[in-house]
């Protein structure tokens, strides 16, 4: 049986910037950073043992020619593709601290859920990223 | 410059998260940093609807969420989600849903699935899309 989600992949525009984005804002580590001729093989992941690696891939070649490259460029940034969902045990000190970072994309605020409380935000390139503080939240629904 | 689909997609999501408020197209677009009509051309293109339809549906579909999970007035629900009239939103229930937010209620009770998932997949297309 499989017994772990080793590694999964987000695509971004550039993979600099996305390190800078990723570690120094939203407070994941670097995992692996290995080059192989013109690939850069970059992961990043949540600080501690035996978390799950998101490879960033930056579209172009060597994975795709030019035209499916300028099609997920597209995608990227019309926010049409995957993203990811973290666990946070403070959601609302997260959110200040990030906001602290200089982080502005944010599609919701903190807001409370009768599954936790979660809030969205976007990375530089349109990846849509969520933030969950489990736990039930005594709170009337509200839009 | 910023990618021109990356602007849009701020500007969308401006609506998402601000639909309560009184927003128009002008307001919008210039979260995108474009002219109102530029705004509206560039939005169709890459959406795929204009951004006022956008918005109805964002907030005719916030509407349904809380006709479905609280026992609020239509009319306290109308002005929640970001219509000014009750006439507009009830025109505008019936027209993308099909029903009046009174039959809508009736049949509907709360949905277990994390609001994201409801934000992305219960935005109302017309029955006729």
């Amino acid at each position: 049986m499989i017994t772990r989600l080793n590694v999964a992949s987000i695509y971004v525009l550039d993979k600099d910037e996305a390190l800078d984005f990723y570690v120094n804002k939203l407070g994941l580590e670097k995992g692996n950073d290995v080059r192989q001729g013109d690939y850069r093989w970059l992961t990043v992941r949540v600080p501690g043992e035996g978390a799950t690696e998101v490879s960033l891939e930056q579209p172009g070649p060597p994975l795709h020619d030019e035209a499916t490259a300028a099609q997920l460029r597209e995608l990227i940034t019309k926010g049409a593709l995957g993203g990811l969902v973290f666990i946070t045990d403070d959601a609302r000190g997260l959110y200040e601290t990030l906001r602290e970072r200089g982080v502005a994309d944010f599609t919701q605020e903190p807001t409370d859920h009768f599954y936790g409380t979660d809030m969205g935000l976007r990375d530089p390139f349109g990846n849509h990223i969520r933030i969950l503080q489990q736990g039930k939240v005594a709170q009337p629904a509200t839009a | 410059m910023e990618d021109l689909n990356r602007r849009l997609l701020r500007a969308r999501d401006a609506m998402d998260r601000a639909y309560a408020e009184p927003l128009d197209v002008r307001a919008v677009a210039a979260v995108a940093y474009l002219s109102e009509a530029h705004f509206s051309r560039s939005f169709r293109a890459v959406f795929g609807e204009t951004p006022n339809r956008y918005l109805q549906r964002r907030r005719v579909e916030r509407s349904m969420f809380l006709l479905r999970e609280t026992d609020r007035s239509i009319t306290d629900i109308c002005l929640d989600v970001g219509f000014t009239s009750l006439g507009t939103f009830s025109r505008m229930f019936r027209e993308i849903v099909g029903e009046t937010p009174s039959a809508y209620r009736v049949g509907h009770g709360p949905i277990v699935a994390p609001n994201c998932v409801q934000l992305a997949a219960m935005r109302p297309l017309r029955p006729t899309d």
